[in-house]
């Protein structure tokens, strides 16, 4: 038996988070979120979950790492200023290997930019927004279904590889109303623990997720944001121990990405001109692909669900088959730079950046940029 | 359990510290400068969770950045090295989640009250089951010697070359004001005193908060002609008055006045998670 609920992109995250087993969430108000928040402060009591409001973003983040740690499964929402504020919180949550999910809803920036409309201008942030090399993995919905799915996602993802996830979604998302279809039981990924006296930050093969002891049980659990070997002794000179420590944050993800990597090719195979996007945009993309239909002009469209590690392999195929490639983006041009990258020459990328006032990119927009290209 | 295990230099080898047990004795020689605060600061708490027969198992402790950031990594309990001016909220996390642990902050003046600040006052007001343990000692140790907001009017650290010129946070008056429900101060000097003041604050249910103050030879006692850490020992046995029960608001540390110290907050209020537990067992009726 499959429930239907009409959810707004914000209810469905919530949504999500529940069925995914999060007991956990701290968070700061901050529009266009807020609803994740309000969602969470009256599901999470009656469920003995914890719902706490922290003094700013940056103890929220750092409360869920706490948590975490305590055996929670952790998440928060919040918007680019919070965002911003996270980061920091991030980074030692990558570090230390701590499983939790920040959802950012985006706004538009920089500084506090026009708060509560629509953007997609933290692509780049999302990514990097920390100091020094370092990685996690991005999911961007585009639907409520999406918001609902892809939450349960990032929390299996973030416990199964000890990694924060971000999901990315934006005003336009956020608050648009769809059905979503429910499925009697989500799976449920665990994080690994240890048997016995296994190293938990540490591991032979890339691929292997060091055990994430539990608090309380007499492992000397030793935890710390600086380098570190195996077993959490700082190793703040030793730059073999760094060297590893830091590839392997990034190779263990790699090595599991096809757990976690989700996109959809509309139309790819007879595609003379590709269309890619993420978020709002994507759905502006595939409404345009009708429109372009209509008048003869077959347009392909990726829509990007991870966002990092971006897929390659389907943009890279695009690339080879169409005339040219247009990404349309709620940003000066973010993805379209990986775009450029994958497509590596094999054809032109063109770019469609629509910011202010929060207004989405239209279908007809996107379909007039292409007949351009396409005459 | 998971225990590296690796020879003691040879400068420590010798009879064992009584309160071994609880340090993971392959990390030391520790850090700190010769005439430091730390080590009684950080042997006082264990003796006072061994006085307690407290579990250490059930104890976790988390520090934030600086010299006394670096305690967490001695202790052999669960322990947690955070970024810097975090430690409490990553601690009330760790409490929120599993609120059968002891939790215990130890993290330093420049931590916990700069770039932490805003965090101790929210933990205080909510009553956040913790003990937080500050080691004042009146400056940035770890990086330099640089002013805190601890720093006395007039002192010479590496930032205020001229003099410290800025007005300066009772530590003891803050937490009350914030709505610590244990308050605590005293000096490195009064080890078996700290020692029952800490055994007191982690017994004590909610946020309880001990002042530690302690010398900084190298950086802080230097640059003002406080000479080494014995000197400021017996600076602290000429200087210190105990008064318990005074009101913090008249306890501030300023140059040429007494260092108060004694227990000057001791009441009971229901803690952020009696309140919690109490609000999620009416929604659930």
């Amino acid at each position: 038996m499959t429930a239907r609920e009409l959810w707004a992109g914000n209810i469905a995250i919530a949504e999500g988070a529940l069925a995914a087993g999060v007991d956990f969430y701290a968070g700061y108000p901050i529009t266009p979120s807020s609803e994740i928040m309000e969602h969470l402060a009256r599901a999470l009591p009656k469920r003995g979950g914890v719902f706490f409001q922290a003094e700013d973003e940056i103890a929220a983040i750092f409360s869920l790492i706490g948590a975490s740690w305590a055996g929670a499964r952790a998440m928060t929402a919040t918007s680019g200023p919070g965002f911003s504020l996270m980061q920091e919180g991030l980074g030692i949550a990558i570090m230390t290997e701590t499983p939790l999910v920040v959802v950012d809803v985006m706004r538009l920036g920089p500084g506090t930019g026009q708060a509560s409309r629509a953007g997609q201008g933290d692509l780049m942030q999302a990514r990097w927004g920390r100091h020094g090399d370092q990685h996690l993995v991005v999911l961007a919905p585009a639907t409520a279904q999406d918001c609902f799915d892809l939450t349960v996602l990032a929390v299996n993802t973030a416990e199964k590889l000890r990694v924060p996830v971000v999901i990315l979604s934006d005003e336009l998302i956020a608050h648009t109303w769809e059905p979503v279809k429910l499925k009697e039981q989500e799976e449920r990924w665990e994080r690994p623990r240890p048997r016995s006296q296994e190293p938990p930050f540490g591991a032979d093969h890339p691929a292997r997720i060091p055990p994430m002891p539990p608090l309380g049980k007499g492992f000397d659990v030793s935890v710390t944001g600086s380098t570190h070997d195996a077993w959490g002794v700082r190793a703040t000179s030793d730059p073999k121990i760094h060297r590893q420590l830091v590839e392997r944050l990034g190779q263990k993800i790699l090595a599991h990405r096809v757990e976690f990597t989700v996109y959809e090719a509309h139309g790819v195979e007879e595609a003379e001109v590709g269309i890619v996007a993420f978020g709002s945009a994507a759905r502006s993309a595939l409404a345009a692909q009708h429109l372009l239909a209509q008048q003869g002009i077959r347009a392909g469209v990726v829509v990007l669900k991870t966002l990092w590690p971006l897929p390659e392999e389907p943009m890279e195929e695009l690339a080879r088959r169409v005339q040219a490639l247009l990404v349309p983006e709620l940003n000066l041009g973010q993805l379209r730079l990986d775009v450029e990258r994958l497509a590596a020459g094999r054809c032109p990328v063109i770019g469609l950046s629509k910011v202010g006032g929060g207004l989405p990119i239209y279908p007809s927009e996107i379909a007039a940029k292409v007949q351009e290209v396409v005459r | 359990m998971p225990v590296k295990t690796k020879p003691m230099p040879e400068l420590v080898r010798g009879a064992a510290h009584p309160m071994e047990k609880y340090l993971r004795t392959e990390r030391l020689p520790h850090i700190w400068c010769s005439g430091c605060g730390l080590g009684t600061a950080l042997s006082s708490f264990l003796y006072a969770v061994d006085d307690l027969k407290l579990d250490p198992d059930k104890v976790a402790v988390v520090s934030g950045i600086g010299c006394t950031g670096r305690i967490a990594g001695y202790v052999r309990m669960d322990t947690y090295h955070t970024t810097h001016g975090r430690a409490i909220p990553f601690a009330t996390g760790l409490k929120l989640a599993k609120p059968e642990l002891k939790v215990v902050v130890y993290s330093g003046d420049g931590d916990l009250f700069a770039i932490g600040g805003n965090h101790f006052i929210h933990a205080a007001r909510r009553n956040m089951d913790l003990t937080v343990l500050c080691v004042n000692n009146f400056n940035y140790g770890m990086t330099g010697g640089q002013v805190g907001p601890t720093t006395p009017v007039g002192a010479r650290t590496t930032t205020t070359p001229f003099g410290n010129f800025e007005h300066t946070f009772n530590l003891v008056h803050l937490a009350a004001s914030a709505g610590a429900t244990y308050v605590a101060r005293w000096t490195v000097l009064d080890g078996r005193r700290l020692k029952e003041g800490i055994k007191e604050a982690l017994t004590h249910k909610g946020f309880t908060f001990v002042e530690i103050v302690a010398p900084c030879p190298t950086n802080y006692g230097r640059r003002n002609r406080i000479g080494e850490g014995l000197d400021e020992l017996r600076f602290y046995r000429e200087n210190t008055v105990i008064r318990h029960g005074t009101d913090p608001k008249a306890a501030p540390l300023e140059p040429g006045k007494p260092i108060v110290v004694g227990k000057f907050v001791d009441i009971q209020k229901p803690t952020h998670l009696d309140l919690y537990e109490t609000k999620a067992a009416e929604v659930r009726k």
